[in-house]
């Protein structure tokens, strides 16, 4: 038997230290998208229904090409902190590691292969 | 002598405890649809992929998104994505600390519901 008071066991470890970073992240991305998504709505909606030709040449031109870029980036890393979040609330210990791993290899996959699409189609 | 041993936290939110409410379902279908759009990010960034690939994979991809099951899908991304764009605009009204009582976070809660329905028939009909 450890001789520990509830307060012994507390003091000294503090808050969190840890999260408000992770919130920010969220309002900053937010608004970010706020503005380039219905944007990227539009973009997307009208060139949706194209012939090949008519579609290869909207994603070379650089407003729709960067448009995009910026959608996928900021859009899947605000899905991976929004997910990461959900996991925290719903899962703990290691099945909480095992599927915010996925979360984050997943939204940097995803991001990844979509910019190599762009690349391609841009140069 | 205090017990040593570790204390279960709960886990939140106690979804099963509460009556199911216009604001706690509002906040609730913010986190489902925002998450719901990954699969709406994985049909877009596979048809980019496709149209970079060339004609023929580009055919197929284009052939899904174009054909009435794809016009569903996108529909209701669409509301998805309204909804979150909505509901993520409320959360930071709620940040920053206003429109927290009960009527007005309602308002705010029907808001998302109404706007993001008025919003998709808008994006039909411009784009």
């Amino acid at each position: 038997m450890r001789f520990l008071t509830d307060r012994k066991r507390a003091e000294g470890r503090g808050a969190a230290k840890a999260g408000t970073e992770h919130h920010w992240y969220m309002q900053v991305s937010s608004v970010g998208l706020a503005f380039i998504v219905p944007a990227f709505i539009f973009v997307f909606g009208s060139t949706l229904g194209g012939s090949y030709e008519e579609v290869t040449a909207t994603f070379s031109r650089p407003f729709p090409a960067i448009l995009t870029a910026l959608v996928l980036v900021f859009g899947l890393q605000h899905f991976s902190k929004g997910a990461q979040m959900m996991i925290q609330d719903y899962t703990r210990k290691s099945t909480r590691k095992v599927l915010m791993m996925l979360v984050i290899i997943l939204s940097y996959g995803l991001t990844a292969y979509g910019l190599f699409a762009l690349a391609k189609l841009a140069l | 002598m205090a017990d040593v041993k570790r204390v279960e936290r709960p886990l939140s939110p106690h979804l099963s405890i509460y009556r199911p409410q216009l604001t706690s379902m509002t906040s609730i279908l913010t986190r489902i649809t925002g998450n719901a759009l990954i699969v709406t990010t994985f049909i877009i960034v596979w048809w980019l992929a496709a149209l970079a690939s060339g004609p023929e994979a580009f055919a197929t991809a284009n052939g899904f998104a174009t054909s009435i099951v794809g016009d569903i899908f996108f529909g209701l991304s669409l509301l998805g994505i309204w909804y979150h764009y909505l509901a993520g605009l409320r959360h930071l009204v709620f940040d920053a600390g206003k429109g927290l009582d009960i009527p007005t976070a309602e308002k705010l809660g029907w808001g998302c519901i109404v706007g993001s329905i008025v919003l998709t028939l808008l994006t039909i009909i411009i784009v």
